[in-house]
């Protein structure tokens, strides 16, 4: 991607701000929105350089679309889980069978691994342990059978096919 | 009563089951990590539910606004960000406490990892994430 | 419909079951799950609470002790992976 010029950066915080600003105040009075334009611009200056790295091409209008998209299929995710959770907590057998499981990742930038991380955690049945460079380590509340061979690299791949797979093709839009 | 009162209170009705759902899940799982399993999902969904209820609900009585809705939206984002983040420290740090999973678990890869990379279970920088 | 007190009063049960992990909790990390999980729904009532007195001023306390939990939970996460 290359160097992002400090425009394109701090003109993305700002924005991202002001954003922000309008949600919790929630008014259009002219007096307050002005306020918040000024803040932001005050804010931004001194913060653009660890808010973003990758600047205005963020708000690219594919990647918009695509985190649109990625809201509905979340939480209808989020939904399934929950029911999955309420099977296995109503049940009087308690059937769960829980491991560690490893999966790898495609995703390069930080936040995208953030998001997913976040993205598995609130989803059914596994919860993030640990993320180091693509490895992640997964809590698993049902282990399938399919991923318990004593060969590693049919597990890895059984288990990210299960768990990261579903979330990857709309993150490594998003965030790359 | 109109459609923004009876749909808010359907969905802080639904809240409220998931937040029973998941102080159950707290006190029937057997280990740790399965009570994090049940637990932080459903409350993380049972807050959605019941701030989002909330603010469409105040859309339909005399003293509502639109600024309840981008309100409550904020606070509902916040808690979405944030809650994964930090059931993820917790389970980390009941791993590195050493609490053994429970009996029924079947497969362990993270040890394993850990053994072949040689560290004592300390990753040098933290996290990872921020 | 059921009405505001009805629910109320059946999250703060939600957030009394939720003590007895606090108490009972074999380990530490248990008892701080438990807190997790109260400070999450509390964040959920004191929203409902702010539509019970009908002032909107109350959601910047739910959205304030969000955010107050957060950084708690944090430091206590840490601190008990062994460094602070």
């Amino acid at each position: 991607m290359g160097e992002v010029s400090k425009a394109s950066r701090y003109l993305y915080t700002v924005i991202i701000l002001f954003l922000i600003w309008l949600m919790l105040t929630a008014s259009l009075d002219p007096q307050e929105v002005g306020f918040g334009l000024l803040l932001s611009l005050i804010v931004a200056a001194f913060t653009y350089e660890i808010f973003t790295t990758g600047g205005l091409s963020n708000l690219h209008p594919r990647r918009i679309a695509y985190m649109l998209a990625y809201l509905p299929y979340f939480l209808w995710a989020m939904i399934m889980a929950n029911i999955d959770v309420a099977y296995r907590v109503l049940h009087p057998a308690r059937p769960i069978r829980p491991g560690i499981v490893h999966c790898k990742t495609v995703l390069k930038s930080d936040v995208g691994k953030l998001s997913l991380a976040n993205s598995i955690t609130l989803t059914p049945g596994t919860i993030t342990l640990d993320v180091d460079d693509d490895n992640y380590f997964i809590h698993w509340i049902w282990v399938p059978d399919e991923a318990l061979t004593g060969d590693e690299e049919e597990h890895v791949k059984v288990a990210s096919e299960n768990i990261t797979r579903p979330f990857e093709k709309f993150l490594k839009v998003i965030f790359g | 009563m109109n459609a923004f009162t009876v749909l808010g209170e359907l969905l802080v009705l639904l809240g409220t089951f998931f937040y029973f759902l998941s102080t159950l899940g707290l006190i029937r799982m057997p280990d740790v990590y399965n009570r994090m399993q049940t637990s932080t999902k459903s409350a993380t969904l049972g807050s959605l539910g019941v701030i989002a209820g909330v603010g469409i609900w105040a859309l339909g009585t005399d003293f509502g606004s639109a600024a309840w809705l981008t309100k409550t939206m904020a606070i509902a984002l916040f808690l979405l960000m944030t809650n994964p983040i930090s059931a993820h420290a917790l389970i980390r740090a009941a791993y590195k406490r050493g609490i053994p999973l429970w009996h029924g678990s079947v497969v362990d890869k993270y040890a394993e990892y850990l053994e072949k990379s040689g560290g004592d279970g300390e990753t040098p920088e933290g996290g990872g994430e921020e | 419909m059921i009405g505001i007190n009805v629910y109320l009063i059946l999250i703060a049960i939600a957030t009394l079951l939720s003590t007895y992990r606090v108490f009972r909790g074999p380990t530490a990390v248990d008892r701080l799950v438990a807190v997790d999980i109260m400070t999450t729904i509390t964040t959920g009532l004191m929203v409902l609470f702010a539509l019970y007195y009908r002032r909107m001023i109350f959601l910047d306390v739910a959205l304030v002790y969000a955010l107050l939990a957060f950084g708690g939970v944090i430091a206590f996460a840490r601190y008990m992976e062994g460094g602070l």
